[in-house]
């Protein structure tokens, strides 16, 4: 990737975590780890490889994405805010009475959002869903949803796998977003998921292993996907949880916990450098 | 003798006949021969996805693509459909209220059989408390396939409820009409108001005959949609018969006798009695012999109206 392109979506993905830090600062609550972790892909996907319009939000042709880690909802509006969906402004709304940003992803209230997800593994299942209904109707978009480690503990994941797979949806991504910590400790501790890449590999998937926010590694992954026939595609993506806010980083506390006053004016200040 | 057909037949018929007129497509989770979309999945092949068994996934899945604009039949025994896929149901189509109907086959005890983990008679409840979930429990093959042009021709996710044992048609006439949410008064009385639906509603009208034979006039009211549920003609049955019993293949709790109790508390309570599963698993056995041993019968119907009346 281009120095000066990769510098840009930096400073994107900058602009993003300090909307997620806005967000989750301003409701006393939400998930910062985990939405920090997924933030340079979701910054990819929204502004390099998604055929999207913000203007046009429902455009039938568009490339669908599904945070299937709905929990990380703080992500995707800054992300979509960002993109020009809705107004910054609004990300201090996050979770309030009247908002329309829910403290899990809500297709009817959101522009941009295209499925209500968030109670884990069901997410992935509807974005397979749409990756079928493109292939019925003979159109060339593609579908991507995030899927959390912790969240492929559920059994629903597998079962949307075996699904892409046996309908042999290449113009489906799955990302897994391996961050390594879940709400009651490691990954490995709670209940071992990996390793995800052998599995997925034996479930069907064309499997490609990437450092989560190195954009070159993203950005060549998502090309790779595209040239994969007959098979769907899984990224998997080494991440850090709270990546970018250096007293978030691999802590599972702030998985699901908001910032005070004190630590969000240390994280702005690190995420403004 | 009317002719005997199960609605899962009807439902099956149904979804090829009306192949042609509306946009659809169908899943199954590897039940398809025996919830009857097997005929679709013969006379429409690309139209039809098997999920294999994986319910809780076909529900997710059928919501995603019901977000691209499609309509999606998804197809189970109500036991995997409304109880294993429950959470799905109720995230992934119910929250969005995205157009996914759900064909669920093999409900109540008339599985017959198979034995209480097949049989379910927990659905109607469960799907009761789903904000925005449109139900019909059809009475027979005719209004299957009604319920099921209903569902398409009507937005949001739809639960629609059918059997496997073969039931008497009892609306093949001529001035049939099928109107979503609006019950149906199949015999007038004045005594009593059985009020039945799906494969109950004929044998309330066999109840309605031995009740004749006593001097009690009973009306007869077929609750096909169990949501939203038609208020008006439950509560002008209390008014003008003075004592309801509802019948039902189904829990007691939690489905149309519930239904019916809410509506009557808080506008006409009248003495009340509800037929149906009494809070209990079921058993294997013949169908017959089943409906004999959880007093699902006519004469069980008959009984509760006698105990209703006489609580006036």
């Amino acid at each position: 990737m281009e120095q000066t392109r990769k510098e840009q979506l930096q400073a994107i993905a900058r602009r993003i975590r300090k909307g997620i830090i806005e967000g989750t600062h301003e409701a006393k609550s939400g998930h910062p780890g985990g939405s920090l972790s997924i933030t340079d892909i979701l910054t990819y996907l929204y502004f390099e490889e998604m055929n999207i319009d913000p203007a046009d939000p429902k455009r039938a042709d568009r490339d669908r994405f599904v945070l299937s880690k709905g929990h990380c909802a703080p992500a995707l509006y800054a992300t979509l805010a960002e993109r020009g969906f809705f107004p910054v402004e609004e990300l201090k709304t996050l979770r309030k009475i009247g908002t329309r940003l829910q403290g899990h992803p809500d297709m009817t209230l959101t522009p941009g959002v295209d499925m209500s997800a968030g109670s884990l593994g069901l997410g992935i299942s509807s974005a397979a869903g749409m990756a079928l209904a493109g292939k019925i109707d003979k159109k060339d978009y593609r579908v991507y949803t995030a899927v959390g480690d912790g969240e492929s503990q559920e059994g629903q994941v597998w079962e949307a796998c075996m699904f892409a797979a046996h309908y042999k949806l290449d113009n489906f991504c799955a990302i897994f977003d391996c961050n390594g910590l879940q709400i009651d400790g490691p990954v490995t501790e709670v209940m071992n998921p990996y390793p995800h890449d052998k599995k997925l590999e034996a479930f069907g998937f064309y499997v490609i292993r990437i450092d989560g926010h190195n954009f070159d590694e993203i950005e060549a992954a998502f090309n790779e996907a595209k040239t994969v026939k007959g098979k769907p595609t899984a990224i998997v993506a080494r991440t850090v949880k709270g990546k970018g806010v250096s007293f978030m980083e691999n802590k599972v506390n702030w998985h699901g916990s908001a910032p005070n006053d004190e630590q969000y004016a240390q994280a702005m200040a690190e995420l403004n450098q | 003798m009317a002719e005997k057909i199960a609605t899962r037949e009807a439902y099956g018929a149904a979804l090829v006949e009306l192949a042609d007129k509306y946009d659809f497509v169908v899943m199954d989770a590897d039940l398809a021969e025996a919830t009857k979309t097997v005929k679709f999945k013969k006379a429409y092949p690309e139209r039809f996805f098997d999920c294999g068994i994986a319910e809780g996934n076909m529900m997710s899945v059928a919501a995603g693509i019901a977000t691209t604009g499609k309509t999606v039949f998804a197809s189970s025994f109500a036991m995997f459909a409304a109880g294993r896929a429950f959470e799905q149901v109720r995230n992934s189509i119910g929250y969005p209220h995205l157009n996914v109907k759900i064909g669920a086959t093999h409900a109540g005890i008339t599985v017959g059989e198979d034995g209480a983990t097949h049989q379910c008679n927990e659905d109607l409840a469960l799907m009761r408390t789903i904000p925005g979930m449109t139900i019909v429990n059809p009475a027979d093959a005719v209004e299957a396939k009604a319920a099921v042009e209903a569902a398409l021709s009507t937005e949001g996710p739809f639960y629609l409820r059918f059997g496997r044992y073969a039931v008497p048609v009892i609306n093949d006439n001529a001035d049939y009409k099928f109107e979503l949410g609006r019950g149906v008064k199949v015999a007038d009385g004045k005594d009593v108001t059985i009020v039945a639906t799906g494969i109950m509603v004929a044998m309330a009208l066999e109840a309605r005959e031995l009740l004749a034979a006593e001097g009690i006039d009973a009306r007869v009211v077929n609750i096909h949609t169990i949501k939203p549920i038609d208020r008006e003609i439950i509560e002008a049955a209390a008014r003008e018969t003075g004592a309801v019993v509802t019948a039902e293949e189904h829990n007691i709790i939690g489905g149309l006798g519930s239904a019916v109790a809410e509506v009557l508390c808080e506008t006409c309570p009248v003495p009340m009695e509800r037929v149906g599963m009494k809070d209990t698993y079921g058993h294997s056995g013949t169908v017959p012999a089943l409906l004999e041993a959880y007093g699902l019968t006519p004469a069980n119907i008959a009984e509760a109206a006698k105990t209703a009346i006489a609580r006036k």
